[in-house]
């Protein structure tokens, strides 16, 4: 009666669909891959492969000249270098952990506790994903001038906190935590912020590590725009810009520069990836 | 006396009934006072930062603002030039259109379906597929390689392709000719769809209990298919809804993709999308003014279709 199964910790699945699912993927993944095995490849360009017409894919003759080239422009620069990237990893690192703590708050009770206004604050937010940043950028500026904010790092960090994407991510996510375990939590005298902190977070842990990747992304490559004019206070995708303007002749360092920008998002991405894979098999304890 | 008694009387019921709605909204927010200061951090600065921009925006809209001198109100004259005398953003409204109802529903379907297939994989790869599927939007000079694939010269690598197997003989101008533009852009799109929304589904697929698959095998649960059907899309719902909303804002602001590939503006604005009309109005002529009246356009567009596809979602799940 019984057919013998291929994998037996899996018994609703098979072989021959495993495989073929496999198969996808990968003609797939091989399309998407484009642009990162380029941005690669020609990091370790020499400059006549760059150059090269018609262009080349692949690298032939791998060097590092390229990254030579750069950290010597770097320590040319008028502000010490490690002044930029000190500028980005902290905007980064405030400005995405504040967002997340700040919107899943915001989510927790927007789904979780019943209170006039919010449903209507809710499809405020959603609906505000819709309206065009460029024509906002004006308006912005205004109110960064009123609060005297310009040439702070707050212009970028604070309006970080309080971006739409995020708490729309949490709320879809608050929704799959099971009431009866916040209830309980009450029933045992847990406070709302402990509440909050060491029942709910936990839960939703896929959901703020995905959030995470989002705002690291946007605030990793914030050039400081028209909000930061100080030197020292600049970004570091500005000042890695600037070693760009040099035109052709930078053509080399500009492929090592896409590198350095690329490859911090992806190593974020994958220790934060790599956490959300392995929640399903340590998060047991719901709907216990 | 008695009939100014009266008067008091009357003139003091409606005093006293808003007074009592002010007692009462005061009493709910000190009921609810824990609920109001969990929301308090986020609901200031989203104010600040999103709500009053977009109103000061939504005003600008009915002025003419050229950035330097303070904005004059000339009341619905944008709106009416918008739709009367402009023909291109006529043209902008019909590839937008085009653009986000082909790539909108594949690019959700498709992100759904990989995040699914990935989620059947051993977890040891799928962190590292999931970058290769994500890679679009997160390395930074996507579009360089498509310029270089569909470049018009015979060194291109699809023309050369092409003539190499015999199929034409003369180079095609692919950015440049109005017949292959809107294809051309729609494969990019289409290619870069797998973005947040995709993330979001990967995430959502992890946060279902396992314990729900065992019980459904137990259930008599045969196929992956049937698995799909009856236990991981009703819990993925939140993020279904999620993801929805992501396609519909991403693919009616296509834009940065057309200009990047066909050139703003592009040939006889065949690949002239809403976002782009709206960039070279307020980046380029500095007429604010004009530009907020079409981003205003565009939001009221993408909230009727949000509403529209919400319902949809809202039937199908029950």
């Amino acid at each position: 009666m019984v057919k013998a199964k291929y994998n037996p910790k899996r018994p609703n699945r098979s072989l021959a669909g495993d495989i073929a699912n496999i198969v996808v993927l990968l003609i797939f993944a091989a399309f998407t891959a484009l642009p990162m095995v380029y941005a690669i490849c020609n990091a370790f360009k020499p400059l006549d492969e760059i150059f090269m017409f018609p262009p080349r894919f692949f690298v032939r003759n791998p060097t590092l000249d390229n990254f030579r080239d750069l950290f010597l422009l770097m320590a040319q620069s008028w502000v010490p270098f490690s002044r930029y990237i000190f500028n980005t990893l902290f905007i980064t690192a405030v400005g995405t952990g504040g967002h997340v703590i700040i919107a899943s708050m915001a989510a927790y009770v927007l789904e979780k506790h019943k209170f006039p206004g919010a449903k209507l604050f809710f499809n405020i937010v959603v609906t505000s994903l819709m309206f065009s940043p460029v024509v906002t950028a004006i308006p912005n500026y205004m109110v960064m001038a009123k609060l005297n904010w310009l040439d702070t790092y707050w212009a970028l960090i604070i309006p970080a906190f309080g971006y739409s994407l995020g708490l729309f991510l949490m709320k879809q996510f608050m929704i799959t935590v099971p009431d009866s375990l916040i209830e309980s939590a009450r029933m045992d005298g847990a406070s709302e912020f402990r509440i909050f902190w060491q029942i709910v977070m936990p839960c939703v842990k896929p959901g703020w590590l995905t959030l995470i990747i989002f705002s690291f992304q946007s605030l990793w490559g914030n050039t400081g725009g028209t909000f930061i004019y100080s030197e020292e206070l600049k970004p570091l995708p500005y000042a890695l810009n600037q070693i760009l303007m040099g035109g052709y002749a930078r053509a080399g360092v500009g492929a090592a520069v896409v590198f350095i920008m690329m490859i911090i998002p992806i190593i974020m991405f994958m220790v934060t990836q790599s956490n959300v894979i392995q929640t399903m098999t340590t998060s047991g304890f719901k709907d216990e | 006396m008695p009939v100014l008694a009266e008067r008091k009387l009357s003139t003091s019921i409606p005093f006293l009934s808003t007074r009592n709605k002010l007692v009462s909204l005061k009493n709910e927010i000190i009921k609810h006072r824990v609920s109001y200061l969990f929301l308090a951090p986020y609901a200031i600065i989203f104010l600040t930062f999103t709500v009053i921009p977009v109103v000061v925006s939504l005003f600008l809209s009915f002025t003419y603002f050229n950035i330097l001198e303070t904005p004059k109100f000339i009341g619905w004259q944008n709106y009416i030039r918008l739709f009367l005398g402009d023909d291109i953003f006529l043209i902008a409204v019909k590839n937008t259109f085009l653009l986000a109802a082909i790539t909108g529903p594949i690019g959700y379907l498709a992100s759904f379906l990989f995040a699914w297939f990935i989620n059947e994989l051993p977890p040891k790869i799928r962190a590292f597929l999931i970058l290769l599927f994500y890679a679009p939007s997160i390395s930074g000079n996507v579009y360089m390689i498509w310029t270089v694939m569909f470049s018009g010269d015979i060194y291109g690598y699809v023309n050369s392709t092409l003539i190499k197997l015999g199929i034409i003989n003369e180079p095609i101008q692919w950015l440049k000719d109005p017949k292959y533009m809107m294809p051309v852009i729609m494969v990019v799109i289409l290619w870069m769809s797998l973005g947040t929304g995709f993330l979001a589904f990967v995430a959502g697929l992890q946060s279902i209990e396992r314990s729900q698959y065992e019980a459904a095998i137990v259930d008599g649960i045969k196929n992956r298919w049937q698995e799909l059907w009856y236990i991981t899309l009703p819990n993925m719902k939140p993020m279904l809804m999620f993801g929805a909303v992501m396609a519909i804002t991403n693919s009616f602001a296509v834009g940065d993709v057309t200009a990047a590939l066909a050139g703003l503006p592009s040939t006889d604005y065949a690949a002239h999308t809403v976002v782009n009309h709206l960039v070279d109005y307020g980046t380029i002529r500095f007429e604010m003014g004009y530009a907020s009246a079409i981003a205003t356009v565009l939001f009221i567009v993408m909230v009727g279709c949000n509403r529209i596809i919400q319902n949809l979602l809202r039937k199908l799940g029950r």
